[in-house]
C-alpha cells in the first residue's frame, strides 16, 4: 500500500537555491541595528537568524526586512551579474 | 522575538513568490502548532510551493487533497487520531477559493459535526495559484484576470457563515501581525472542537504591489478598517489590540486602495460603497464587543 502513495521527504533546498532569484540583496548596517528582531520575524522564508545574519543562498530579495526595519538599518543593494 | 519559538518547520525554502505573506503566516502557524501536527492542504498555492516530488520543504506531515475536500478529510483524520488516543493537531490550511467557494460545504459539515480540528483560511482574495481569477473572497472593485474591469460583486462574508455554526473559537488575523496570529493559533489549538481562523494574506503579484510592501499592506488593511482583527471565544467577542487602536480613528480606505494595482481603475461609487461597508462592519463589531447585540 505505502509504495503506491506518493510521499515526499523533507529536505533543504526542495525548491532549489532561491537566492538566485534575487535582483537586490539585503545588507545590514551593524552600526544602526539595535537587534530588535523584527526583520527575522517578518522574513517570509526564515532567512534571517537571531544575529541578523542573512542566508543569501536562499534569501529571495523581497525587501520586506528592509521595509520593516525601524532603524532603517537594512539596505537593498543591486546584485552584480 | 522572545516568546516565539526558534524552531522552523519549513526548510529553506519553498517556491512561494518573494514577499508571499501566506508563507510568513505558515511559518508562525507551525511554530505555534509544533511538531505533533498534520496539515491538510487542498489545491492552492500552498500545495505547489512545497517542492517537487519526492522532495518537500515542509518538515511536518502534510496531506495534499482535492480542492473541495479539506475539511472532510480533516474530519476523518481527526476522528481516527482521537480513536487511537492521539492528540495530534489537525489543521486545514486552505485558500479563499478552497474555502468560501469550493470547500464551503465540507467546512460547514465539519463545523456542524463538531470535528476537533483547526480550519485556517488564508485569504489572498483570488485564485492566485492558477493566475489570479476572481473568487467569492475578491472585494468589490478589484481587478483580477477574470474581472479586468473590477469585480462588480462584493466579498462574501465568510466569518458570518462560520459564526452561524457557533464554533467554540473563531478569529481573524493578518500576516502583518505574526505575534497576534501566533497567539490565536495557540489558543485555537488549546480548545476542543472545531476552531477557525481567517487570515488576510496580501499577495504581491495578485494585488499588484511591490513585494517589499507585504507587511505594510496588511497594516493598512487593519488601519483603514478594511480588515478587523478579533476573536470570538464561546460567543464572547473581543477586538484585538491593533484593530482597537485603528477603530478609534480609522484611515480613509483610499490609503489602502491606492497602493494596489488591482484597484487602479476603481470608480468613486465603488469606493463609497466599500467605505460604507467598512463603517457598518466596524460599528457591528464594536456593538458586539460591548455586548449590545
Ligand atoms: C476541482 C478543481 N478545480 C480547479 C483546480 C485548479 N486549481 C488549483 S489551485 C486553484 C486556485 C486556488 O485558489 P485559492 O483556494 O484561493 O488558493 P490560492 O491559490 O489563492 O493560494 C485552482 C483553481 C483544481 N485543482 N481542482
Ligand atoms: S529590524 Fe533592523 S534594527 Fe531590528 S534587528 Fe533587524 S536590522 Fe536590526
Ligand atoms: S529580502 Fe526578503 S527573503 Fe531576503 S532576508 Fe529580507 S525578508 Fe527575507
Ligand atoms: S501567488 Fe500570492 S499567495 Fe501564491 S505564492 Fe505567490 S505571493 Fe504567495
Ligand atoms: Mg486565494
Amino acid at each position: 500500500m505505502s509504495e503506491r502513495l506518493a510521499i515526499s521527504k523533507p529536505v533543504k533546498a526542495a525548491c532549489g537555491k532561491t537566492g538566485t532569484w534575487r535582483t537586490f540583496r539585503p545588507v545590514v548596517d551593524r552600526e544602526q541595528c539595535n537587534a530588535c528582531g523584527l526583520c527575522a520575524m517578518y522574513c517570509p522564508d526564515g532567512c534571517i537568524d537571531d544575529d541578523q545574519n542573512i542566508d543569501l543562498e536562499f534569501c529571495k530579495g523581497c525587501g520586506i526586512c528592509a521595509n520593516e526595519c525601524p532603524k532603517k538599518a537594512i539596505e537593498m543593494v543591486r546584485e552584480e551579474d | 522575538m522572545a516568546n516565539i519559538p526558534q524552531e522552523e518547520y519549513i526548510f529553506k525554502t519553498t517556491s512561494a513568490c518573494a514577499g508571499c505573506s501566506s508563507s510568513l503566516c505558515l511559518r508562525h502557524i507551525l511554530k505555534a502548532a509544533g511538531p505533533d501536527s498534520v496539515l491538510v492542504v487542498p489545491a492552492c498555492c500552498t500545495s505547489v510551493i512545497q517542492g517537487i516530488y519526492p522532495n518537500t520543504a515542509f518538515n511536518i506531515p502534510v496531506y495534499n487533497v482535492a480542492f473541495a475536500a479539506a475539511a472532510a478529510v480533516a474530519s476523518g483524520m481527526s476522528t481516527a487520531l482521537r480513536a487511537a488516543g492521539r492528540k495530534t493537531n489537525v489543521i486545514c490550511y486552505a485558500g479563499d477559493g478552497g474555502t468560501v467557494d469550493i470547500g464551503i460545504q465540507a467546512l460547514s459539515g465539519a463545523l456542524e459535526r463538531g470535528t476537533d480540528f483547526l480550519y485556517i483560511c488564508y485569504d489572498n482574495e483570488a485564485y492566485s495559484n492558477t493566475g489570479m481569477q476572481r473568487s467569492g473572497g475578491t472585494p468589490l472593485g478589484a481587478a483580477t484576470t477574470t474581472t479586468p474591469g473590477g469585480k462588480t460583486e462584493g466579498k462574501k462574508d465568510l466569518d458570518l457563515i462560520v459564526e452561524a455554526h457557533d464554533p467554540p473559537y473563531m478569529a481573524t488575523a493578518c500576516s502583518a501581525y505574526p505575534i497576534d496570529l501566533y497567539k490565536k493559533v495557540e489558543k485555537a489549538l488549546s480548545i476542543e472542537g472545531p476552531t477557525f481562523i481567517h487570515i488576510l494574506a496580501p499577495c504581491p503579484p495578485g494585488w499588484r504591489y511591490p513585494a517589499d510592501k507585504t507587511v505594510e499592506m496588511g497594516k493598512l488593511a487593519v488601519r483603514t478598517g478594511m480588515w478587523i482583527l478579533y476573536e470570538r471565544e464561546h460567543g464572547q467577542l473581543s477586538i484585538s489590540g491593533p484593530s482597537k487602536n485603528a477603530m478609534r480613528k480609522p484611515l480613509p480606505i483610499e490609503e489602502y486602495l491606492e497602493k494596489q494595482g488591482r484597484f487602479k481603475n476603481i470608480d468613486q461609487r465603488s469606493i463609497t460603497v466599500l467605505q460604507q461597508q467598512v463603517e457598518r462592519h466596524m460599528a457591528r463589531i464594536a456593538r458586539e464587543a460591548e455586548g449590545i447585540c
